[in-house]
């Protein structure tokens, strides 16, 4: 399966524009001197990028497979885990000023404390994507004892052993 | 004959047992399909933090070692290549194994890739020091030129599409870029505060080769088909010894053919191992038998791969060239221990780099031993389901590249760069042009600026720096291999039409 000419026309416009940009900073920031080799890469990088994109209007572009719906519908609920658990759970997330003295707003930005986030997401994920039937009790023990004896030896190898100051969260 | 005499430093207890503890961790992560023995050792960077600099580099040797020898067994026993290094001996090795001659497959390809690793060894333990005093000829203008060729080589050979394989060789360059200028201290491409001390490559590597694979792994979503490891009956190890003295042509070939490849910067273990198949079949007198079980397509493909290992750090440790995508993960080891490579390396740190490439040395005896006691039980730890293993690396990558500086903006590069490169890749694009852009990019450019400023003082004239890059025996020779590893990639690719696709879809 290839990717379809559309996926390819976005991808490639996408990364053309990124070169673009990378071209446009190079020779405008100064001093000049800091965006020497900047400004000889970024010319071989609009090039290519500009080749890439006539190939994907042309059709020709047929390499990679895309992201197909399915992938895309199997990917997503890990990907929201994957992301709550990085951008929030491990550490909180950034300021949001309109929002700041509000009890709610500050116990949410604490996060969950980077062992807590990291087992709710190992165990999460874990659920999400284990064909065990969701009514199946054996399946959720196993789940549970996998998980604690994975976070135990991360904990013993970052925490005990790499002595690893993690950010603590309103947890651990 | 120097290196003879720091062979006590492998033995000492706990370099010792890393090195043992590396190569069989190595064989069962090596076995285990997703994850590659690139992700394997960018992951295991993290650990060595805490470890001298000797003692890191044995243990990531190591692993670099036993993981491209341990997807042998994932590809006998499972016919999945554990990393994309073991695709040909799969073709042969899985249908030995069809046929009961399971323990004879994991014999021969264990003793292959022991001696194709030796030999491999002593190559980068012959060659890196003559190669080191050749290096001291370079200058900024040589080592510009020799950085380019470093993306350019992988850049055109290890993807699947021409201009898209340069064009991540150029992402990656731009990418090295961003931070504060050494120089000038002006700030480059800082777009946010988390990116205002660059990109540190080891949070990049691990986001480069970890997240795609756990997202891969997320995409064959809640899936119930079960990989079943074909039933290993026992076969006297003698017999197999025997049989390996009797198998001297695939192993030549497959030794020659490995070495040539790993010294040459970017190509990697995966064309080792194809190139090393296809010429022992072409010498065979029993071609119609390849891919039917035969054993001399194994032998070939796994004393290539593991012969590849050892040159592919020569042009790393003389040149900071890495001759594989997991050799630049290393060159990120090495660099985060102080240690520099270059012509003077076995003069700054003799003893760091001798017993480092003794401990390889060593680990290939190891990995033999380790590998055909182990074997059957890497195969059963490498049917663990997908979801504990996307989850476990997920985990893993968030510490480790937390640990590198213990800064959250670290983890967040390295998922911003983790999921960018899940969306190249899904277009084609391959990792291996980006690192090898992201390590490569500060070499070129300090050379760059050096070369600039040595040109401003030798020539006069707006053309000064063109003169000073362009002439000269050195740097004729080097624009003509880049030239020509350009040229090369474009003609072949027109030619051969889409034959990497199929690779490729081997591969998957």
């Amino acid at each position: 399966m290839t990717a379809s000419r559309t996926q390819h026309l976005v991808s490639s416009s996408i990364i053309l524009v990124i070169a673009l940009l990378v071209g446009w900073v190079s020779f405008t920031e100064q001093p000049a001197e800091a965006f020497l080799f900047p400004r000889l890469i970024s010319i071989f990088f609009m090039i290519f990028a500009l080749w890439n994109f006539i190939r994907a209007v042309m059709g020709l572009s047929k390499v990679g497979e895309g992201i197909s719906g399915q992938t895309a519908r199997a990917i997503f609920p890990g990907l929201i885990v994957m992301l709550i658990y990085i951008f929030w759970a491990a550490k909180g997330y950034g300021k949001v000023p309109a929002l700041e003295g509000h009890w709610l707003y500050d116990w949410v930005r604490r996060g969950l404390g980077f062992y807590t986030s990291s087992t709710i997401a190992f165990f999460l994920l874990y659920s999400l994507y284990d064909p065990a039937p969701i009514t199946d009790i054996r399946s959720w023990l196993k789940r549970i004892v996998v998980t604690a004896i994975f976070m135990a030896i991360i904990y013993g190898l970052f925490a005990l052993l790499l002595k690893v100051q993690t950010p603590r969260g309103m947890i651990f | 004959m120097e290196f003879l005499s720091y062979f006590g430093g492998v033995f000492e207890p706990l370099a010792f047992a890393l090195l043992v503890g590396g190569t069989i961790g190595g064989l069962i992560l090596g076995a285990t399909p997703g994850l590659s023995p690139t992700m394997a050792v960018a992951l295991l960077i993290p650990f060595t933090f805490h470890l001298s600099a000797t003692q890191g580099l044995i243990l990531l040797g190591a692993a670099y070692t036993s993981t491209v020898a341990g997807g042998a067994v994932s590809a006998i026993l499972l016919k999945i290549p554990g990393a994309p290094a073991n695709i040909a001996t799969a073709l042969d090795g899985h249908a030995m194994a069809k046929k009961g001659e399971g323990a004879r497959a994991l014999h021969l390809s264990f003793l292959s890739s022991g001696i194709g690793g030796v030999i491999g060894v002593l190559l980068l333990i012959f060659l890196t020091p003559l190669l080191a005093q050749w290096a001291l000829a370079f200058g900024p203008s040589h080592l510009f030129w020799l950085a380019i060729l470093g993306v350019t080589v992988i850049g055109s050979l290890d993807s699947k599409s021409f201009v898209k394989g340069l064009l991540a060789g150029c992402i990656g360059l731009w990418l090295s870029m961003i931070g504060y200028d050494d120089i000038q201290g002006a700030q480059r491409f800082i777009f946010h505060d988390a990116l205002a001390g660059g990109i540190h490559i080891i949070a990049a590597l691990i986001g480069i080769f970890a997240i795609p694979q756990v997202l891969d792994m997320f995409a064959k979503g809640r899936s119930k088909a079960k990989i079943e490891a074909v039933d290993v009956p026992q076969h006297a190890f003698s017999a197999s010894a025997k049989e390996m003295g009797r198998s001297g042509r695939p192993l030549t070939i497959g030794t020659i053919i490995g070495s040539i490849v790993g010294l040459i910067p970017g190509i990697g273990g995966q064309i080792a191992g194809l190139v090393a198949y296809d010429q022992a079949k072409k010498f065979s007198p029993h071609k119609d038998k390849f891919g039917t079980g035969h054993p001399e397509g194994l032998i070939a493909a796994e004393s290539a791969n593991n012969a590849m290992v050892g040159p592919s750090l020569v042009p790393l440790l003389t040149l900071s060239i890495p001759g594989s995508p997991t050799a630049a993960v290393l060159l990120g080891g090495l660099l985060i221990h102080g240690i520099f490579p270059g012509s003077d390396i076995f003069e700054r740190n003799p003893e760091v780099i001798w017993t480092f490439i003794n401990s390889m040395l060593i680990g290939q005896i190891f990995m033999v031993i380790f590998g055909i006691v182990i074997a059957k039980q890497a195969a059963k730890i490498a049917q663990a389901p997908l979801p504990i293993m996307a989850s476990a690396v997920l985990v893993l990558a968030l510490f480790g590249s937390y640990s590198v500086q213990q800064s959250m903006g670290d983890v967040w590069i390295m998922l911003s760069l983790g999921l960018g490169m899940y969306f190249l890749e899904k277009f084609g694009f391959s990792a291996a042009p980006v690192v090898l852009g992201l390590i490569l990019g500060p070499i070129a450019e300090s050379n760059f600026v050096q070369g600039s400023l040595i040109a401003g003082a030798q020539f006069d004239g707006p053309w000064a720096q063109a003169q000073y890059f362009t002439t000269g025996t050195l740097n004729i020779v080097l624009i003509a291999l880049v030239i020509l590893s350009i040229g090369y990639s474009f003609l072949s690719h027109r030619a051969s039409g889409r034959a990497a696709v199929n690779v490729e879809g081997v591969q998957a």
